[in-house]
């Protein structure tokens, strides 16, 4: 039975080695400078990936700067002063449902309260259904890192005559930071690779553009695009689409996890 | 040694800086609610305030979904009603619309997730908390936690390349050969092998599960008082029988609620899905044949949706989805809110 057990040890670590070998394999031969610097292609001409990932760039980046001080301060309130009452239970429960609740769900919101109402895709909606991605990620990380100060560090701050906010922000927020930086890298790894909230919302864009009031390029909607295409040279580009997410995805993972393994 | 309350009342031997204490007034005692300065409670009711404004709002963005997207399907709900659920015609030509093969699609290709998942993610968990030895646990741990951390995009890309073509070369028709033959089970293995279908679907949904489950399993797997299995060891059991007859019925609720996380996971799938499933409203018993899930037919078909009756009977699939997908994590989140309960009371 034991036997059994190390077996499916290994059989997960086989189905990883696979995929990263053939990311490895596949992708390796389209890394190049042209990849960085040159647009999306149509079939047929040499082209690199240059707009999709200035787009995924920029709309994760409005999306961390949207989510990331609404989930801080709501995963405080969840910390600091929810000990009593019923909101802070409820939000963490629904925060937790949110955590896993499925991608194209959050686009499809997203779409009939901002697209439909403007009535064209652009790159802001796919920003803000990528920061109802962060939301959750980073209120569940604060709120854990926030309780796991010790509360004589707060009661030293109130017996000083520290204000509540005070010693919320200049005490309880410098011990928790380490953890509180490792939520937000997770949920920027986590919108790096998403690809069903921007369906609906970014669309895509075979064009150098920077107007994130039009639809906007971006790396997995481009690589969805390519591979399902039957051309060999957007197959190419898809697979090095697909390694310069997983690289950027599993580097901010392991960032996050020596950068909260220091700071403790 | 003179008494020198301080500012709640409390006598000790500490002395209070000067400029913290404050004056009494007439009557008063110190065992008040301290105010030192005018401004700061004022400060302090922003930021709870403020604090509070936020914690509303996450709380209120599930309401949200839900009452957008009952409000734009309203167009599918009224013209078919309940009959949508049990429809397995799509067709956008003569408009209408049946949710039967997208709900069949989802329900197939998780419960196959969960059926090669929950075993395997059991065993990883046992692996990790009882058999690996120390310096082993970390990274074996942080490995599976990568699965977690690859994009879906990149299962349904490596599914759609790698692994559909070798599946459809060895494996299909060995099952096919095999099981293809027999009278009733055999219906699940007929057809060609395509290599993309409901089983492939599933498979990859169970590759990308696993990380979630084996988390959990392993959080309850840790929770097992020591003392506990020391007693059943100094009993004479052997490893296996302390995890079958000990560690697992602690830690049941537990691992009912990391199996629910799973399935919740799976159902909401999109990319991977989309990649092998094969986008064919067709209902066919046969695990080898392709079929839809209900993302992967959001995801194929939102943005080409012709007329307001197409669009809306894709928001209603994907409320359909929203409804199925928030009752199993609800469920799981209460599950492990149970068992951390339970582990409070006892410890």
């Amino acid at each position: 039975m034991l036997c059994l057990s190390g077996a499916t040890m290994a059989f997960g670590l086989f189905w990883l080695a696979w995929i990263l070998i053939t990311l490895l394999h596949e992708g390796f031969s389209a890394l190049s400078l042209t990849l960085f610097t040159q647009t999306t292609p149509p079939p047929g001409s040499a082209g690199g990936l240059a707009n999709a990932i200035a787009g995924s760039l920029m709309m994760a980046t409005v999306a961390t700067l949207i989510g990331t001080p609404i989930g801080i301060l709501a995963g405080t309130y969840l910390a600091e002063f929810g000990r009593r009452g019923w909101l802070a239970p409820a939000t963490r429960f629904i925060n937790d449902i949110l955590l896993s609740a499925p991608s194209i769900v959050i686009g499809l919101f997203i779409y009939s309260v901002y697209v439909a109402q403007v009535r064209h895709f652009a790159g802001w909606g796919g920003a803000l259904a990528l920061s109802l991605i962060v939301i959750p990620v980073v209120v569940r990380t604060t709120d854990d890192m926030l309780k796991l100060v010790p509360d004589s560090l707060r009661e030293a701050a109130a017996a000083l005559g520290a204000p509540a906010w005070k010693m919320i922000v200049f005490v309880s927020y410098p011990a928790a930071r380490a953890g509180i930086v490792t939520g937000i890298l997770l949920a920027v790894a986590r919108i790096s690779g998403e690809t069903a909230p921007l369906l609906f919302t970014a669309l895509n864009n075979q064009f150098w553009s920077l107007n994130m009031n039009q639809p906007m390029a971006n790396l997995p909607m481009v690589i969805f695009q390519f591979a399902m295409s039957p051309y060999p040279d957007w197959h190419r580009l898809a697979w090095g689409g697909a390694i310069l997410i997983t690289l950027g995805v599993l580097g901010l993972n392991i960032l996050a996890r020596a950068l909260f393994r220091r700071g403790n | 040694m003179e008494k020198n309350p301080g500012r709640f009342g409390q006598t000790g031997l500490l002395r209070i800086p000067p400029f913290l204490e404050f004056e009494l007034r007439d009557g008063e005692t110190y065992n008040r609610r301290p105010t030192p300065a005018k401004r700061l409670p004022l400060m302090d009711a922003f930021f709870r305030n403020l604090t509070r404004f936020f914690a509303f709002f996450v709380f209120s963005i599930l309401a949200a979904i839900l009452v957008s997207l009952v409000f734009h399907s309203q167009l599918a709900l009224s013209r078919f009603g309940f009959a949508f659920l049990l429809d397995p015609e799509w067709n956008p030509v003569t408009q209408e619309f049946g949710a039967l093969v997208p709900i069949y699609g989802t329900l197939v290709s998780s419960a196959i997730a969960m059926i090669i998942g929950i075993p395997v993610s059991f065993g990883i968990a046992l692996f990790l908390t009882e058999l690996a030895p120390v310096w082993l646990k970390r990274p074996l741990g942080t490995a599976i936690e990568m699965l977690a951390a690859i994009p879906s995009i990149i299962y349904g890309m490596w599914g759609l390349f790698v692994f559909a073509p070798i599946f459809a070369e060895t494996v299909q028709p060995a099952l096919i050969k095999t099981f293809g033959a027999l009278p009733i089970f055999g219906m699940l293995f007929k057809g060609p092998a395509m290599g993309i279908g409901m089983l492939t679907a599933g498979i990859i949904l169970a590759i990308m599960v696993i990380p979630f489950i084996t988390a959990v399993m392993r959080d309850v797997f840790e929770l097992v008082p020591p003392l506990l299995k020391e007693s059943a060891y100094g009993l004479g059991a052997t490893t296996w029988e302390v995890v079958w007859k000990v560690v697992l019925p602690y830690t049941r609720i537990g691992v009912v609620g990391g199996i629910m996380l799973g399935l919740g996971r799976a159902l909401g799938e999109t990319m991977a899905v989309t990649f092998v499933i094969g986008n064919a409203h067709r209902l066919s018993p046969s695990l080898l044949a392709p079929g839809n899930s209900i993302a992967s037919a959001l995801a194929n078909e939102f943005t080409e949706a012709v007329g307001d009756l197409h669009s809306s009977a894709l928001i209603e699939l994907g409320l359909i989805l929203f409804l199925i997908t928030t009752i199993v994590l609800a469920l799981s989140k209460l599950l492990l809110l149970q068992l951390a309960k339970q582990e409070g009371r006892q410890t």
